[in-house]
């Protein structure tokens, strides 16, 4: 029954194809992905297996630009290029055997150099939904990314040298609320209970329920009512420390059933209830990422062009200011715990409404501050899913699409994980570049050390591209020139540290590793950094998962990486 | 080599033929190292699924030419996500042949062997030929079994290990965005028992929940699955469930969706049905192509000492930024695999044979799945407890009841205890004084 053949692509069943996928970023991650157009500079290693990671999964389209013809190393370590194709272009090859990947995947190229397309038609890049860009010079990284930023199109740019991958993003601003974080705190608010929650909770009554009741009663429940107890016997307050937790522990240790020999009886409810002791009493609070994102200029002043996260970020904080009382939504989800199905479903149920509730004060909310900038119902706000194309008047697809207004779904979407959205921006290459940025001013705290980290590669690669400025070839290229290099090498750093201001001293071992990787281009540093750069690029297109902030080192000969602000 | 072009190898030869202050200290550069790997070196790839593509893609183009994989799958749709060496024309091929073939056609000179089997289907000597194996599996089991085949091809002289008789394991294991790498070196460094705590062991419902007070979706789920499906036999006595065949699973969902509407259940979907009967791990592309390329690399830094192995593991995750975590596992003294000390129970006469055989499976340090115990009694074989043949279950099943005293166990006795997740069976001293807490 498995076997598919004589079926031809029409009939292969997507919601089959892509299933283990789907589980983690939903079909409307995927049909965010299968309206994408990346663009991908240079048909490198580095560069196809990225690509490869993201028309395995189904994104829109792809286009190559590459203006150089295969060489014997190029084949030698790209996957997406073979010893026929040396002499050929590098963008084709490169297209013809990634589009062969997926059929549901449009590939195109462009047998251009890069930077001379930059020149004269950099508008072509503004098409795209994001640009992946390998192993560019420092002048060409220069001219894309500033020409990017202003256009607000997303680059990411990826770079393998020797044992080192390298990756930087370039965002002006990026929204998540799709999150997905691993570990999360439960909202159940014990510390604030709704009124519908105490009335629940007030119906039942442990003292004359039956037995089995009594040890099916949800630990929610218990832990309330022992809480109340608790205040009544302590002015009102929750315990506050690990001594009155105990105590409140025993308390509840006290209250569970004993048989007529006075042995206690298997309550797994009462053991949950106290298990869960320490996790229920965290207090309710907005955590201090969401606090940040309410005090953000861009919610704190909403204007007509304001886009739908921050529309709804500002009905957030303002519903928090009032009928929130200082708390967030209630989530709405509360976890398995021992319990009879009807008391369970009767408590998920309270949640659930208080969650509806909520999200629709907040949807209101969200109704009157459109109202407020001027938005009327047909007019649209920045989506909150963009690179929906759709043609705009110039032919290309504009990056905001007529959507529309903010639905519901959207808007319940957004209570749900209120605790956990996010914000991601990006420094530009300018700013990277300024010699006076504090942020390299800051490196030193990672340098300084007998053993400095990953950082280190950072100011080496920085080292190498003067190298290169200066000499148009990479340091240790040749392999009768290693030793001369090194010395050269050592030269660009000092003047580079010099121009930084930074006084520091980085072991010659690091120039002579660098020179030993001669700017050789590793498959497997490659593969990893293929890796990485892809599940951005998802990251970015599906606004779910938060993308790194922005220059990413990963070091092969140790299996070590580090994340920089820079 | 006639396979050759040109700067083929240029990117590789900077690291064979350059040294570096980096390099493992008994680094010598020389074009030897690239002949070794073209010529000598063999490297055994277990699993050709989503590790297993890249991996083999990636030591192909690293200068591996001599590569075996072993796979007992076949090609399913839902690999081809991530899967790159199959299309859709490959559905219901198996897997270790065709991506012999994809890699053998186009990386020129490459020779993969593929061996459409179990690892169990295959002994020592095969094993032996291999200078490092490299896992892409996603089955802990058999994880666990071919460690004990590397522990058990050590030989030792005096106590001194005969380093010839080491072959390196390297590791990988992805779920979702999340993965690990690791290098083994048996008898050495941490092996994959004695880090067993570091995988969770398997949740399920407990049977009491699923038959009466289902609470989540999942509840209804396994109540058809295991409850209701035995029962009704809705495609004909002794056919199990068949989590490919969509008519199953069409029945599952729907019983499933009754069973959740009677209690008010919200969440039953045809998605979730499928993914609790076949127990579904969510897995993307770029995980597989990440772990991929650091047990690639750590192949490479083995077969040719450019650079020192990782020491020993690494943890990869990249849902909220991109994180990564190095550390040395440590090796466990009393580890079952890998140490020589003995293992010993501690059990009370009047304990059952089946309190052992529960101990061996819940305990976090053991894991088994379904352990059978033998042994010795004046010199003869007694089976205590077998599983895994029918016939012989059958006739052991009786002995589960009985306690230790009755089945005639004396203090320092010796029991071998067999379990799939070890391919050599292993032997426990039985302490029947205190029992153990
Ligand atoms: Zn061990």
């Amino acid at each position: 029954m498995n076997t598919m053949e004589g079926k031809d692509k029409t009939n292969v069943d997507k919601n089959n194809k892509y299933d283990r996928q789907l589980r983690l970023w939903g079909d409307h991650g995927q049909a965010a992905l299968e309206t994408t157009r990346v663009c991908l500079i240079n048909a490198t290693a580095t560069g196809t297996e990225i690509m490869k990671n993201l028309i395995l999964p189904g994104i829109g389209s792809f286009t190559v630009v590459d203006g150089q013809k295969v060489l014997g190393e190029d084949a030698g370590n790209n996957f997406f290029l073979t010893k026929d194709s040396i002499g050929k272009s590098r963008a084709k090859v490169a297209t013809d055997l990634l589009a062969e990947l997926n059929e549901d995947v449009h590939g195109d190229f462009l047998e251009e150099d890069a930077e001379k397309l930059l020149d004269s038609n950099p508008d072509f890049f503004s098409q795209f939904s994001i640009v992946v860009a390998t192993n560019l010079c420092e002048r060409a990284l220069s001219k894309l990314s500033n020409h990017l930023w202003s256009k607000n199109v997303p680059l990411l740019v990826c770079r393998c040298y020797g044992f080192i991958g390298y990756m930087r993003l370039f965002i002006k601003e990026h929204t998540v609320f799709e999150s997905h974080p691993d570990n999360t705190h439960e909202d159940l608010r014990l510390d604030r209970p709704f009124p519908a929650l105490v009335q629940y909770c007030d119906s039942l009554h442990l003292e004359t329920m039956t037995s089995k009741d009594h040890s099916h009663t949800p630990w929610l429940v218990i832990l309330y009512k022992y809480l109340q107890e608790w205040k009544k016997q302590h002015n009102c307050k929750a315990p506050n420390d690990y001594k009155e937790r105990n105590k409140l522990k025993e308390m509840l240790k006290k209250g569970i059933h004993r048989n007529e020999e006075g042995v206690l009886e298997d309550e797994e409810n009462f053991e949950e209830a106290i298990r869960s002791t320490n996790m229920a009493l965290v207090p309710s609070k907005v955590p201090s990422e969401v606090e940040k994102i309410f005090n953000d200029p861009s919610c704190t002043n909403l204007h007509s062009e304001s886009s739908a996260f921050w529309i709804m970020a500002r009905a957030l904080k303002d519903f928090v200011d009032n009928e929130g009382e200082g708390a967030l939504p209630v989530r709405g989800t509360i976890p398995d715990m021992t319990a009879d199905s009807e008391r369970y479903i009767q408590l998920q149920q309270v949640y659930r409404k208080k969650a509806a509730e909520d999200a629709s004060k907040v949807s209101q909310r969200v109704q009157q501050l459109l109202h407020s900038i001027g938005k009327g119902a047909d007019d649209q706000v920045e989506p909150l899913r963009p690179f929906m194309p759709s043609p705009s008047s110039d032919g290309h697809t504009s990056l905001f699409s007529s959507v529309g207004l903010i639905s519901e779904h959207e808007i319940k979407t957004f209570c749900r994980n209120a605790a956990f959205v996010r914000v991601v921006r990006c420094r530009s290459l300018v700013e990277e570049y300024d010699n006076k940025s504090t942020k390299l001013q800051e490196l030193v705290l990672h340098l300084d050390d007998e053993e400095p980290d990953d950082a280190v590669f950072y100011v080496l690669l920085r080292a190498v591209d003067r190298f290169y400025e200066e000499y148009n070839a990479y340091p240790g290229w040749y392999n009768d020139q290693v030793e001369t290099d090194v010395s050269k090498l050592k030269a660009c750093l000092t003047k580079l540290l010099q121009d930084w201001g930074l006084s520091l001293n980085i072991k010659d071992d690091y120039i002579h590793e660098i020179c030993r990787f001669g700017a050789a281009e590793l498959h497997t540093v490659s593969a990893f950094i293929g890796g990485v750069a892809a599940q951005e690029v998802i990251k970015v297109i599906t606004r779910q998962f938060v993308p790194f902030n922005n220059t990413y080192i990963y070091n092969a000969m140790k299996q070590t990486s580090i994340t920089l602000e820079l | 080599m006639e396979d050759d072009w040109s700067g083929r190898w240029n990117h590789i030869k900077k690291f064979l033929e350059r040294s570096g202050p980096f390099a493992h200290p008994d680094f010598e550069p020389s074009p030897e190292s690239l002949s070794f790997m073209r010529d000598v070196c063999r490297i055994l790839v277990i699993g050709a699924g989503g590790l297993g593509c890249d991996l083999l893609k990636d030591l192909a183009l690293l200068g591996f030419k001599n590569l075996d994989v072993i796979d007992m799958d076949t090609i399913d749709l839902s690999n081809l996500n991530r899967q790159f060496l199959f299309r859709v024309k490959d559905v219901g091929r198996p897997k270790a042949e065709v991506a012999a073939e994809f890699i053998n056609t186009r990386i020129q000179g490459c020779n993969v062997i593929p061996h459409y089997a179990k690892i169990q289907d295959f002994e020592e000597s095969f094993y032996r030929q291999f200078h490092i194996i490299v896992c892409g599996l996603d089955s802990i089991v058999a994880r666990r079994w071919i460690n004990g085949m590397l522990i058990g091809m050590l030989k030792y002289e005096d106590g001194v290990l005969d380093q010839s008789s080491l072959i390196p394991m390297v590791d990988g294991g992805t779920e979702g965005f999340k993965g690990n790498a690791r290098v083994v070196l048996p008898g050495i460094t941490a092996c994959i028992e004695c880090t067993l705590d570091l995988y969770p062991p398997q949740i399920n419902f407990p049977l009491c929940t699923i038959a009466h007070t289902p609470r989540l979706p999942e509840h209804c789920i396994e109540y058809v699955r295991v409850l209701l499906w035995p029962k009704e036999k809705p495609f004909g006595d002794g056919i199990g469930i068949d989590g490919d065949d969509p008519h199953h699973l069409k029945w599952i969902f729907e019983k499933s969706l009754e069973r959740a509407n009677q209690y008010h259940i919200l969440g039953v979907s045809y998605r979730l049905t499928q993914g609790v009967v076949k127990r579904i791990i969510p897995a993307v592309a770029s995980t597989n192509a990440v772990i991929a390329a650091v047990c690639a690399t750590e192949v490479f830094k083995i077969a040719t000492s450019c650079y020192l192995p990782l020491n020993n593991y690494m943890n990869f995750n990249d849902t909220e930024g991109i994180y990564t975590y190095t550390f040395e596992a440590e090796k466990k003294e009393n580890c079952m695999a890998c140490s020589s000390i003995p293992q010993t129970f501690a059990f009370s006469e009047t304990d059952k044979l089946k309190d052992i055989i529960d101990y061996l499976i819940e305990s976090p340090a053991y894991q088994m799945k379904s352990p059978g115990i033998t042994t010795s009694v004046n010199g003869k074989n007694k089976t205590l407890y077998m599983q895994t043949v029918k016939s012989i279950e059958e006739k052991t099943r009786e002995n589960l009841k009985k306690t230790l005293k009755e089945l005639g166990l004396v203090d320092g006795q010796e029991l071998y205890v067999a379990d799939p997740t070890t391919p050599n069976s292993l032997t426990f001293r039985l302490n029947l004084g205190s029992k153990m807490e």
